[in-house]
């Protein structure tokens, strides 16, 4: 369908917002948007972290009102005060965080959402396995939630919408959580979908998935839209510039590197984890090289934050040998004293283990700083840490008021390119780093990439940690994946693909062990 | 309709008005309570708060009373940073003033100047190993420290009586529950001459000092500080988690001991089986009051040393029960709870038929 037959078809629109704006305390979510979709079209809603894409469909379904403007439902005015008024106009909305209880069925998680509409639960449940199978999800409405896979999970989200007379489905990220063999399959059920007549809006910051599935796109900037296209169509330059804004560097390649001699050296390791639905580590083996970047793939919950916490020393190994930098072996060792052999860490949440919220960036300097130089005889030394701190935000062009700002008044972007240049600046031999642009605008996502790649051209090993495929493939020399505790083979990007990756994030390798990794001997004589 | 509305970042300005704030609706609130005692409020508040410092006499029992609350509250103020909640200042102000009494006894026919520092040190240890033992119970049985501390202080106050009717009590005493009285070098020296002011007052300036220093410019205290903000942060950067719980509440056990010795070698001179009257816990509101910081505790001190002035005088002087101290601590840290959620939020009025919002 193009725009041509979206325009003739609808005369009037399904839904159509008029000047929405919202004000936050502080920050103009939304300001004076325009949004049109058509029955049956798929209309993507394009932007960075903190455009105002949440807000904008949270308006839609009902969960926040505008504070001016108008939204039209079919043609006519309509208020929506809450999320079930949208239910009941046909509006149904898939999460990025799901909303299910782990230890109920597939049909008792839905009758709970349905409420009283969801009547005698043997016909739900055939309800549930009908609609699944028309729109090709294969779903057992008997499975508890706690057995599924996070794909899976998707599908109860968007059974429970379907079950329901809909006419428009908001999936906000929808693709986040899946690996790539997924998110074909959620495309073909989203086609058939719209081939029915129901209207889809796809909320992404992917420009390659919208533009393989959206019929039309809206793409918002700091609360505002900057343009209307047709994905297919427009450049992925082109939209990317309308994201971000004409003065942002985006990201190119990378030349790869083959490192020199192992620096980590990760050996049987075997973890359990201290969270009961966490992921155990089952004789994880791998090794990272001086002056090359490992990226290790894989779909949340599959085992990453337990790998990272043996890595950092916050959890420790069973024996010591099961982690060495060159030939120390510091399984034993706690995080200070692995940091004193060279290694840096950027964790998964910036605020809140990265960064302390409510302290300044020159007390955040000093968190993981001390070791150079700033403390002398049991006394912080002020002006050092201040000169550090004010050297990381001017090197790693962090844009804040002054160091004295506490790190939560930060954007994410600046937060972490604060964090990247305070591990940097220490002069890691070993940096590991968990999903290090995630939630991070384009143009600070850029930066943090050429200063991972520079890190490595003065010979550091690097470990990032990522469940985004593309920025994987983008900065890693090396690459391997996670699944159930489990680490695939790894390969160097030239010779792997996106598809063999993801069969690697869905379990599908053989497992490498610790004495035959060819490329552990070969590197280490 | 009152509605609360969550602000973006919590309100520097209202946690610093907040106390005041509190102090002033206390007030208020004491005045309606005496008005209906039958009591011209006004006066009965200035009895209450003013007459007490009126004269020389009345400001150095202000700070003979204050010294020890100081002490805690100092003590308190360094674990609560950590997020420690030690709750027990009382029992180890008592395990203080019990192990001084001890070791002061034993040196009662010796005058040396050695003899008042190892009296307040032995004060401090009692204290600090008070606070220890709740430590250890946390790191090694997760134990929660709220509860062990609160039952500490009662296990202190029967270790007390238990020595003052038994080994410590005065063989000539005629039978009475109390030591003798100690040696003249074991008495915490006179500030000012016919007056209680003792050294103890020193000490806790020194301790609001010390603790600011140590607190706003040394490692271990920022360590303490990231611990309480951020435990997840702390432990990846390699802070030991357990001995910083560790060294919290021995900080706070040993002053509050300081504060206990201070009390059995100052204005009381031997043990008696109420050393304290409530100082221990009085010091946590005085530690919320004073926002944790040592200046604020300094000045809440003096405020909480005033209403336990006030209420024996407006015993004395208006025939109020001396309940009317813990009524006012009450009302205060009442208040002061209450006017602290205005930190991170705002009152918005809603016209109940429009709903219009009017900020």
């Amino acid at each position: 369908m193009d725009r041509q037959t979206v325009e003739s078809s609808s005369a009037i629109f399904q839904l159509e917002l008029k000047g929405v704006t919202k004000q936050y305390p502080g920050c103009l979510a939304n300001d004076k948007v325009d949004l049109s979709i058509s029955a049956g079209e798929i209309h993507a809603l394009l932007g960075e972290n903190g455009a105002g894409k949440s807000t904008l469909m949270k308006m839609i379904y009902g969960v926040t009102r505008p504070d001016a403007g108008e939204i039209f439902w079919q043609g006519k005015l309509a208020a929506i005060k809450d999320p079930s008024t949208a239910r009941k106009m046909g509006i149904g909305m898939v999460f990025q965080h799901f909303s299910l209880f782990e230890t109920l069925t597939v049909t008792e998680n839905i009758a709970l959402a349905l409420g009283d509409d969801a009547g005698d639960l043997k016909q739900l449940a055939e309800r549930i396995s009908i609609v699944s199978k028309q729109y090709g999800m294969e779903l057992n409405p008997h499975r508890y939630i706690h057995s599924l896979s996070v794909g899976e999970r998707q599908r109860v989200e968007i059974v429970r919408c379907l079950v329901q007379e809909i006419q428009l489905l908001i999936l906000d990220e929808p693709t986040s959580v899946l690996t790539p063999q997924e998110v074909d399959r959620l495309f073909v059920t989203l086609r058939q979908l719209s081939a029915d007549g129901c209207s889809i809006l796809f909320i992404s910051h992917k420009l390659k998935e919208v533009q393989a599935l959206c019929h039309s796109a809206t793409i918002l900037r700091a609360g505002k839209v900057t343009g209307d296209c047709i994905p297919a169509e427009a450049g992925a330059t082109k939209m990317a510039q309308m994201m971000v804004g004409d003065d942002t560097p985006i990201s190119s390649n990378y030349p790869k590197s083959a490192g020199t001699a192992p620096f980590l050296i990760v050996k049987d390791l075997n973890q359990t984890s201290e969270d009961p639905f966490g992921a155990r580590l089952k004789g994880i083996n791998f090794s990272v090289r001086s002056g090359e970047i490992l990226g290790i793939a894989g779909v949340a919950g599959n085992g990453q934050e337990e790998l990272l916490g043996a890595l950092s020393g916050e959890h420790l190994a069973s024996s010591a040998e099961q982690v060495s930098f060159q030939t120390k072996q510091v399984g034993l060792l706690g995080p200070r004293k692995r940091r004193e052999l060279g290694l840096a860490f950027v964790p998964e949440e910036r605020l809140g283990r990265g960064a302390v919220p409510e302290m300044s960036f020159e007390d955040n300097t000093l968190l993981t700083g001390f070791l150079q130089g700033l403390v002398s005889k049991g006394f912080i030394n002020q002006t050092k840490t201040e000169q550090y701190a004010k050297k990381i935000i001017t090197d790693y062009n962090v844009k804040t008021p002054s160091h004295k700002t506490a790190a939560q008044s930060l954007s994410g972007g600046n937060l972490q390119k604060f964090i990247i240049g305070r591990e940097i600046l220490q002069n890691p031999k070993l940096l590991v780093a968990a999903h290090p642009t995630w939630g991070v605008d384009i143009g600070a996502a850029t930066a943090i990439h050429k200063a991972l790649i520079e890190l490595r051209d003065r010979g550091a090993a690097i470990l990032v940690v990522s469940e985004d495929i593309d920025e994987l493939f983008l900065i890693s020399d090396r690459l391997g994946a996670i699944c159930d505790g489990e680490l695939s083979p790894t390969k160097a990007t030239a010779e792997t693909s996106i598809e063999e990756v993801g069969r690697w994030m869905t379990g599908v390798f053989d497992k490498p062990q610790a004495v035959s990794e060819s490329d552990t001997q070969k590197m280490a004589i | 309709m009152i509605k609360l509305e969550p602000r973006g970042e919590a309100s520097r300005t209202m946690s610093y008005y907040s106390p005041l704030l509190a102090g002033f609706l206390t007030l208020i609130t004491g005045g309606i309570f005496f008005s209906f005692l039958g009591h011209e409020p006004l006066h009965a508040l200035s009895v209450f708060l003013i007459s007490p410092v009126s004269d020389v006499y009345g400001i150095a029992e202000l700070c003979v009373k204050a010294a020890p609350i100081m002490l805690c509250a100092i003590g308190l103020s360094v674990a609560f940073k950590a997020q420690v909640w030690n709750i027990g200042a009382e029992g180890q102000l008592l395990m203080g003033g019990l192990s001084a009494s001890a070791v002061a006894l034993q040196l009662i026919e010796i005058d040396a100047v050695w003899v008042l520092p190892l009296v307040l040190l032995s004060g401090m240890l009692g204290g600090g190993l008070w606070g220890l033992l709740a430590a250890w119970l946390r790191n090694r049985f997760n134990a929660n420290e709220i509860l062990t501390t609160i039952m500490f202080n009662y296990i202190a106050l029967y270790f007390l009586l238990y020595f003052v009717h038994g080994s410590l009590k005065d063989p000539q005493g005629y039978g009475f529950p109390e030591s003798a009285l100690f040696g003249d070098s074991a008495v915490l020296p006179i500030l000012i001459e016919d007056t209680r002011l003792h050294i103890g007052i020193l000490f806790a300036t020194f301790a609001v000092v010390a603790s600011w220093v140590f607190i706003s410019r040394s490692f271990l205290g920022f360590q303490i500080k990231v611990l309480g903000l951020d435990s997840n942060a702390a432990k990846l950067s390699g802070f030991k988690h357990k001995r910083l719980v560790v060294l919290v509440m021995i900080i706070s056990g040993a002053l509050a001991g300081l504060a206990g010795a201070g009390e059995v070698t100052g204005p009381i001179g031997q043990l008696i089986p109420s050393i304290s009257p409530g100082y221990g816990y009085a010091a946590i509101i005085v530690a919320f009051l004073g926002r944790l910081h040592p200046l604020g505790i300094f000045f809440a001190s003096l405020l909480m040393a005033l209403i336990y002035m006030g209420g024996e005088l407006a015993q004395i002087e208006l025939n109020v029960p001396l309940a009317v101290t813990s009524l006012f601590q009450g009302m205060l840290l009442f208040y002061l709870l209450a006017c602290d959620v205005f930190i991170n939020f705002k009152i918005k009025f809603l016209t109940s038929n429009t709903a219009t919002e009017i900020v």
